[in-house]
């Protein structure tokens, strides 16, 4: 593979193989935090910190991980980084682990963590998993955030309602009342399946839409019990 | 065959050596940040006891006692609940309740009731819910100020029988849409100053009983 391909494999978590919206993995965590471009925000942030970390961990230790047990040592080592994180959030960040609390214990429900150790982390050497797992990172970041902000506005008429929790006192200005209240369920747990099937429709004619210049990848369902 | 077991021992022995390894990081994470966590935690909770004095109270140098109590009237199951007693040059400045509201929507509710020693109510918060979002979340103070309508009150203003929401001809406003949550928190409310009027001279009592016994204890 030529280096410009590589680099095109290493980013292509951010859009072409977008962790949520193609992979459709880690819905779990996703459809039930983001109430609010903050909460969605927030659990983008911690995701991409121990995404970034378990892919360097895997990528390093890849020669030693036996083929049979490599599932089980891939949890091991996820379990381990997301509590170290937790731990030292809770010690260090107070007010960040506050606002992330709820959501770094949850990493570990995200099976696209398990599925970027699996497809790329344990193949590749550590300047393409790394580069690897920030693009997918971003990836299910920006998701998280629209599909919290596309929440927040229907749902409460607000958005960026709680930053402060995240940014400090100072960051207040940032919350806006949007004059649109009154589609409640957009809050709800049926308005994050709307709202997922909403950007999923809306990637899916931008890709059509794109596939006349160039062909397409399939886009396969994978099982998200996993 | 040998070469079967040889690829056995190596996996086992990688299997072993990780564990090992991820087992050792969390506990050396674990021991470096268990004082700084338990002291983020000590602040917190000097913070939001805080948060339900009198204002006239806040910041200033308060020995605060941590006793339990345990009653059916506070909680249904009689789970004991933690009380704090406050207390300036010895003379009780306030009482903070973390009970319990057994009854919400989704689960029980885990307030902090503020009483000053005249048996006023002097602050209410909500510490945990799992109330419904964008309904019975409007009991916690980052979402509506519906829980500040107790400041001020005690069981003659509104006299005990309007201790409850204005749906059950209460005197107190109810959530639109979460008359259940309200109910819930109103009565958790109104049984923590009944409570503490019936026991407070015991309270006193166990409080100071506390700080002779127990000197060395980190006062919280």
């Amino acid at each position: 593979m030529t280096p410009n391909s590589d680099l095109h494999a290493a980013t292509a978590g951010i859009w072409r193989d977008n962790l949520a919206l193609v992979q459709l993995l880690g819905l779990c965590p996703l459809l039930a935090v983001t109430t609010s471009l903050v909460n969605g925000l927030a659990l983008g942030l911690a995701t991409l910190i121990v995404v970034v970390l378990s892919s360097t961990a895997v990528s390093l230790l890849r020669s030693m991980l036996v083929p049979g047990i490599r599932v089980p040592l891939f949890l091991l080592l996820i379990a381990a980084i997301v509590t170290c994180v937790d731990l030292l959030t809770n010690a260090v960040l107070d007010e960040l682990h506050e606002a992330l609390g709820l959501f770094i214990p949850l990493i570990v429900t995200n099976c696209g963590l398990i599925a970027q150790a699996e497809t790329v982390a344990s193949r590749r050497p550590v300047w393409f998993a790394l580069l690897s797992a920030v693009s997918t990172g971003l990836g299910f970041l920006a998701v998280l955030t629209l599909l919290g902000a596309l929440r927040e506005i229907l749902g409460s008429g607000t958005l960026f309602a709680g930053i402060e929790n995240l940014a400090g006192l100072g960051s207040t200005w940032l919350t806006v009342d949007v004059p649109l209240r009154g589609a409640l369920v957009a809050i709800l747990p049926p308005g994050a399946f709307f709202g997922m099937a909403l950007l999923l429709a809306l990637r899916n004619r931008l890709m059509e839409r794109g596939a006349a210049s160039a062909p397409t990848s399939t886009v396969t369902a994978v099982d998200t019990s996993r | 065959m040998a070469k079967l077991e040889g690829s056995l021992i190596g996996t086992v022995a990688v299997a072993a050596a990780l564990t090992l390894a991820a087992g050792y990081a969390v506990h050396a994470t674990y021991d470096w940040s268990r004082d700084r966590i338990a002291a983020n935690d000590r602040a917190r909770l000097v913070a939001r006891l805080n948060s339900v004095l009198d204002p006239s109270l806040r910041g200033r140098d308060l020995m605060t006692t941590r006793i339990t109590v345990a009653d059916a009237t506070l909680t249904d199951d009689g789970a004991p609940i933690d009380v704090f007693v406050l207390t300036e040059n010895g003379a009780p400045a306030a009482t903070v309740f973390a009970t319990v509201a057994p009854h919400g929507y989704n689960a029980a509710i885990n307030l902090l009731v503020g009483i000053s020693p005249r048996s006023a109510v002097t602050g209410t918060r909500t510490v945990r819910h799992r109330e419904t979002t964008g309904l019975g979340d409007a009991i916690d103070i980052s979402k509506s100020g519906w829980i500040t309508q107790f400041d001020g009150k005690t069981l003659r203003d509104p006299e005990v029988l309007l201790w409850a929401v204005d749906k059950d001809d209460g005197a107190f406003d109810s959530i639109t849409g979460a008359t259940v949550t309200s109910r819930a928190v109103v009565t958790a409310v109104k049984d923590t100053l009944l409570y503490f009027e019936q026991h407070s001279s015991e309270i006193y009592a166990a409080a100071a009983a506390a700080v002779t016994d127990d000197t060395a204890d980190d006062p919280e």
